[in-house]
């Protein structure tokens, strides 16, 4: 018997932490000599106050769903991913050869070749690593940390080097192609009479995302390979002994999560930027961990969490703007949501735990 | 190639390799006792800041390295009520800390001195001076072995001989001591200990809390003594080289300071691009030489060169009633 409800799980344990997150964020805002209320009014205007703000929010949650899902995959199977930031620079280095590379008749061809690309090289940059756990044992958190590095310095070496264009002194690829523009939020909504900013980078990656929120909790949730994932998730001997192989399990979990983080670079590097330039990512590899643990590594809280995120990433920009509190703000607010979410999950739930219990106890006696 | 030269290259393997070889050993204690520690970056950089900060506003670098001590303690103190008293996920609880010390350390160095998340340059007593030893000067005239007494072995900070010394006492402490043996005992198998009469508890904490103070420590000498104050991300990924090198050494005192001493020996090759030319004769690719370190490790873990195993019940929270 479960201690507590399902909603208590997946509902109230995220909002307590998320408020302890923010109530230890308002007193870091107070102490250094601002106030919190405004802050919170300036970023509410500034993320979600216009379709400007909006268009920029739903940029950031674009990349956040992408490298969310690719940590809850992870997480499904009991691993912890933590190199969705190479995996995600390298798969911006996938669509950048594709766009550079490949004369694309039309940006639907495009978008579908830069996502092919994309999760490819994502999911190569995950498998050298997830061979490794698989066949070695060596630990995959140490080893997709290596990753990270090794990826960054990959990059830094392509984009000084062979990619950079003759005469450019950027460490930046060249401009993609026209035909491999994807199209902004503001014509992708102007048929249906909606006006939406030009200015703000959303694009049409961002369906991508939802579609691939779709497609992680059909495969998690509504296939055998999904079921096999969560059995191993939770219990490896049990589930070596009802023949599921560890190896294949390993592989594929950490491929598609490869393949995921991989895949935010049509957001950052087709859709936005339109080439590729150096720390494109900005750490959003690692808010992916923070948007996996607040969404409870299921799709839809993904998704909720990404948007979240996004409005904090934008709000955040904004603070940075017109108060003197800096980005890194959000760095911290970050940090305390994956404290909470994550690390002391524990302190939160064993009182709800002891309260829920006694409320039982008490009905049960009433009966 | 010249001895001044090689003695130069030498030198600086000396300075970078100081704060790895503290945060390795930091990192030895706690995963030794089972509490995965990747949140040497973050208590490296909270206390990098806060030693500089308060270096600054009182003019001495000692004061400084308690309040980067004390710094890195707090962190400590985060993880251990994380993976010990509520049996969080060690790993999750170190990543939240390297981002907590990330983005406080610029959030409160731009509101205290309001130079963009840096600190003052330092100046006088507010760094760690080099030490000159004993007869250096009149030594330094004797060939070869004067100059390197002159310019290897002296003119040091005070830091970099406490953290080479710390090399046999974690040695000493680890193997020949009581609280050694039970501290590795608690890494392997808490619930052995547990069973004679030991605090499980009690000895992850002391050896969270010790993981703290050599944190500390290494930060301190970063802003301190290495450079003279915090600037934004000062740690750049030593912590994780730190803890490459733990993986490195297979979690044994010696072997984390011949691993340091390489990585540290990398990094300062990095620096010198005409040192590797002159004596290759051709270029090597410096973001090679700065990756090194991570692909070594990689290769390590693979299992080619050895077999890398970590403490068996390091991760793992200690449950009594099991």
């Amino acid at each position: 018997m479960d201690a507590m409800p399902k909603w208590a799980d997946v509902v109230l344990i995220p909002l307590i932490s998320l408020i302890l997150a923010a109530i230890l964020s308002a007193l870091v805002i107070l102490a250094i000599g601002e106030s919190p209320t405004k802050a919170l009014m300036l970023m509410i205007d500034g993320a979600l106050g216009s379709t400007y703000g909006w268009g920029y929010t739903l940029y950031y949650a674009t990349n956040f769903i992408f490298t969310g899902l690719a940590v809850s995959i992870a997480f499904h199977a009991r691993m912890f991913n933590i190199g969705g930031e190479g995996q995600a620079m390298i798969g911006g280095l996938g669509v950048a050869l594709v766009c550079l590379f490949i004369p694309w008749p039309h940006w639907s061809l495009a978008l579908l070749g830069g996502t092919i690309a994309a999760a490819l090289f994502g999911a190569a940059w995950a498998a050298i690593p997830a061979f490794l756990q698989a066949k070695r044992g060596s630990h995959i958190v140490i080893t997709t940390i290596m990753f990270n590095f090794i990826a960054a310095a990959l990059l830094n070496y392509l984009l000084i080097g062979a990619l950079k264009p003759k005469g450019s002194m950027e460490p930046a690829t060249g401009k993609f192609p026209e035909a491999t523009h994807l199209p902004n939020m503001h014509e992708v909504l102007a048929p249906f009479g909606i006006e939406f900013s030009k200015a703000a980078p959303a694009n049409i990656s961002f369906f991508v995302a939802i579609l691939a929120c779709f497609a992680v909790w059909a495969l998690i949730w509504r296939t055998k390979l999904g079921y096999e994932i969560r059995a191993f998730g939770h219990s490896e001997s049990a589930a070596k002994y009802a023949g599921i192989s560890p190896t294949k399990i390993i592989m594929v979990s950490m491929l598609i999560s490869g393949g995921l983080a991989g895949m935010m670079a049509i957001n950052n590097v087709q859709g936005e930027a339109e080439r590729l330039v150096l720390n494109a990512v900005e750490g959003a590899g690692f808010i992916g961990i923070a948007v996996a643990l607040m969404g409870r590594s299921h799709p839809f809280g993904v998704f909720l969490a990404a948007i979240l995120f996004g409005f904090l990433y934008q709000g955040g920009a904004e603070l940075a703007l017109w108060t003197k509190i800096p980005r890194e703000m959000i760095v911290v607010i970050q940090a305390l949501v994956i404290l909470f979410t994550g690390a002391l999950d524990n302190m939160v739930r064993m009182p709800l735990e002891r309260m829920f219990l006694a409320a039982k106890r008490r009905n049960k006696g009433a009966a | 190639m010249e001895l001044l030269t090689i003695l130069q290259v030498l030198d600086s393997t000396m300075r970078l390799a100081t704060p790895l070889l503290l945060a390795c050993l930091a990192g030895l204690y706690s995963e030794r006792a089972g509490i995965f520690d990747i949140g040497l970056e973050g208590k490296m950089l909270a206390a990098a800041f806060l030693s500089a900060a308060v270096a600054y506003t009182t003019g001495s670098a000692w004061i400084g390295l308690l309040a980067g001590i004390a710094a890195s303690l707090g962190l400590s103190a985060i993880h251990g009520l994380a993976s010990i008293t509520f049996r969080g996920n060690q790993l999750i609880s170190g990543v939240a800390i390297n981002f907590l010390a990330a983005g406080l350390t610029v959030v409160v160095s731009q509101s205290w001195f309001g130079q963009g998340g840096r600190t003052p340059q330092l100046a006088g007593s507010a760094r760690f001076e080099p030490i000159t030893l004993p007869f250096a000067e009149a030594l330094r005239d004797i060939p070869v072995l004067g100059p390197i007494y002159y310019e290897l072995i002296s003119g040091h900070t005070a830091l970099v001989y406490i953290a080479l010394l710390l090399v046999p006492v974690t040695w000493w402490v680890l193997y020949s001591t009581r609280f050694g043996l039970r501290m590795r005992a608690v890494g392997e198998n808490p619930a052995a200990v547990d069973t004679a009469g030991v605090s499980v508890v009690g000895l992850r904490y002391a050896a969270v809390i010790i993981c703290g103070v050599l944190c500390g420590i290494a930060g301190a000498y970063l802003a301190t003594a290495l450079q003279a104050g915090f600037v934004k991300d000062m740690s750049a990924g030593r912590g994780y080289i730190a803890l490459a090198a733990l993986i490195f050494a297979k979690w044994r005192p010696w072997y984390a300071l011949y691993a340091c001493l390489l990585f540290g020996f990398l990094q300062a090759l990095a620096l010198r691009p005409d040192v590797i030319e002159g004596v290759l004769g051709f270029k090597v690719n410096g973001q090679l030489l700065d990756v090194l370190p991570y692909i070594l490790t990689v290769i390590i873990l693979a299992g080619f060169v050895g077999k890398a195993i970590p403490p068996r019940a390091g991760g793992e929270p200690y449950v009594k009633e099991r």
